[in-house]
């Protein structure tokens, strides 16, 4: 089979990588940069335990196809904390017990991090809109969308630029 | 939070430490920066894929088997079947004395459910498994099913489980789990009136969002390192320390960290097999549920059917119950024989009835097998149990939370299980319920104490 070569920024850093055709996205991240933050939790796009961002967007990469990502901007959990200090939204999900089992948080944070780039002081609705593609079986989502709100309002006091 | 004193001063110390602090859970910071090791995180080369090859049937005789095609397509290493299990036909009670065996881990002379596992495909990609699957050949001839309770009850349906010999699960208390006090049918013949209601729930599926799996390494000297979501570790390493007759420590199990179960992974369906699987090709060997084997193949809650008889008088006091609950354990037992059991001990609720008739079935049927998942037993029968709780106080004009306080248990309150009740709480419980709810409740109630002994009519 052929394989395909990628070039591609992984949370700020450049990679290359070479893929089989029709790989997905979350293979190329799980198996070959060895970043497993991004979550396979259905392979058919319904639960969003895989969401990362492509060039600033959500994006399923269980059913995005890695030859597709070739120079696009990548980036998962693994690249949320900057410094090594955790970024906002990681510090108000600890905080407001919105992380039960994990297996849907990574997918969740990337989720809502899409939704502060493009609306930095969103409403209750927002958020639950912009979630609404990311199952949780534990939380019964509330803790989650106090969370993403108290993020935001953290990230809105800390002025522009903090996402 | 707020810790309420006025109850049962007298029974504690005042110097919790935990109890009423807010406390951060241990594993917060490995969720939030997505390093929580879950049995699939970790990069492991050669790894193979497994991939199952199941009954399309609810209910078959296998007439043969053809893995020849199978064998032979590029990528497969191995094509495993009952006769390679050391100790195929298991049940994973048996560990606590829970008995017959009576499920294979794959199927050889019958298939009892549509999805038992029949050839296990061992391959190099997910894809050529797949594919591999396609081509395994199985002849049956199909044998008339059952799907429900109480048919399956009947004579003359079809035999779902030959290890039982019949649809039922057998206790030493015979063909249910009975729990008996007094005599019921003087109960009924008290009453003012007589309410008799069946209540059907469906089975339900946990749902994690992480699947059902495991991934296993061959270690060094014969030893084998299972990285698993099970919920049960030491469990399924003893069961797959049978089911391979194997002595347990050459098994290494690596858990804790479920991405969710909700008792949707106390079963031992992927470890035995993937460790096998490893042991056969000596190489590291993933078995992950796809989600529709999460949806249609692990066990869900069992479905349960429900008939309550109550008889009560017009003061408010239930003065019979009797029970009959029928629980589909599906083709095989799993955790039903138990969770059955936890029905009978749950029945007839929290009220003190001087005459109670428990009979709770655990049934085979060819449907999924059913398990665990949280409160089983329990949940289903609570739900019953409160809807016809709320039924008879409409039906003798009472509050539905009044009726409550009148037959709450109390302590000293003669159980149906012949157990004296002891620290019931369950007044105080409602007393502050009703308060938060704002749900008035006559004086008398609100004066009420589990302390104090009932007043005999």
């Amino acid at each position: 089979m052929a394989k395909i070569p990628l070039h591609f920024i992984l949370n700020g850093e450049e990679r290359a990588e070479f893929v089989d055709s029709g790989a997905t996205l979350l293979r190329l991240l799980r198996d070959k940069t060895g970043d497993l933050t991004a979550k396979s939790g259905c392979l058919q796009g319904t639960c969003g335990t895989c969401t990362v961002l492509v060039d600033g967007a959500p994006r399923l990469s269980c059913i995005t196809l890695a030859e597709d990502c070739d120079g696009a901007d990548v980036e998962t959990v693994a690249g949320l904390a900057a410094h090594g200090q955790l970024h906002p939204l990681q510090h108000a999900v600890m905080e407001h017990f919105a992380a039960q089992c994990g297996f849907c948080t990574p997918g969740m944070l990337m989720a809502a991090k899409a939704l502060f780039l493009t609306n930095p002081r969103p409403s209750r609705e927002d958020v639950v809109e912009a979630l609404s593609g990311n199952i949780c079986r534990c939380t019964g989502y509330e803790p989650i969308i106090q969370a993403v709100l108290s993020a935001a309002q953290v990230m809105s006091a800390s002025g522009p630029g903090a996402a | 939070m707020e810790i309420r004193k006025k109850y049962f001063a007298d029974e504690r110390n005042d110097d919790l430490k935990e109890i009423g602090q807010s406390r951060q859970r241990s594993d917060a910071l490995g969720h939030v920066k997505g390093i929580t090791p879950f049995y699939a995180d970790r990069a492991i080369p050669g790894l193979l894929h497994i991939r199952m090859v199941r009954s399309p049937h609810h209910h078959a005789r296998i007439l043969g088997i053809d893995a020849s095609r199978a064998e032979r397509h590029p990528g497969v290493r191995r094509v495993i079947t009952a006769r390679d299990v050391p100790h195929n036909v298991y049940t994973v009670l048996s560990l606590i004395n829970i008995g017959p065996e009576d499920e294979p881990v794959l199927a050889f002379d019958k298939v009892r459910w549509q999805g038992e596992p029949i050839v296990c495909i061992v391959a190099d990609s997910e894809r050529a498994a797949y594919e591999a699957a396609q081509l395994v050949q199985i002849a049956y001839e199909e044998l008339p099913a059952v799907f429900d309770v109480e048919e399956a009850l009947k004579p003359g349906a079809p035999l779902v489980n030959e290890y039982h010999g019949q649809n039922y699960y057998r206790y030493d208390s015979g063909e249910s789990r009975k729990v008996i006090l007094g005599d019921v049918e003087k109960g009924f013949a008290e009453a003012d009136f007589i309410l008799e209601q069946r209540y059907q729930a469906s089975p339900i599926e946990q749902a994690p969002t992480e699947t059902t799996g495991c991934v296993v390494v061959p270690d060094q000297n014969n030893r084998f390192t299972c990285y698993t979501g099970t919920q049960a570790v030491f469990f399924t390493l003893d069961n797959s320390s049978v089911i391979l007759q194997v002595p347990g420590q050459q098994l290494h199990f690596v858990g804790g960290t479920a991405g969710g179960g909700f008792g949707g992974k106390v079963d031992c369906t992927t470890e035995p097999i993937a460790i096998l699987a490893s042991m056969l090709t000596g190489r590291p060997v993933s078995y992950i549920y796809n989600r529709y084997e999460e949806m249609q193949i692990s066990s869900p809650r069992a479905a349960e059917r429900i008939y309550l008889k109550d008889g009560v008088m017009k003061d408010g006091r239930i003065v019979a119950r009797q029970v009959r609950c029928y629980v589909d354990s599906g083709a095989y037992s799993r955790h039903t024989p138990y969770g059955t059991q936890k029905a009978a001990a749950h029945f007839p609720g929290p009220y003190t009835i001087p005459n109670v008739r428990i009979d709770c079935y655990c049934v085979y049927t060819n449907r999924t097998p059913s398990s665990a998942m949280r409160g089983f037993g329990v949940t289903i029968g609570d739900f019953a149990l409160e809807v016809q709780m709320d039924k008879l106080a409409r039906l003798i004009g009472m509050d539905p939370l009044e009726f409550r306080f009148v037959n709450a248990y109390r302590d000293g309150d003669m159980k149906a299980h012949h157990q004296p009740t002891e620290g019931a709480a369950l007044i105080e419980c409602m007393q502050e319920a009703a308060e938060w709810a704002d749900w008035p409740v006559d004086p008398r109630c609100m004066a009420m104490s589990s302390r104090e002994p009932r007043r005999q009519p």
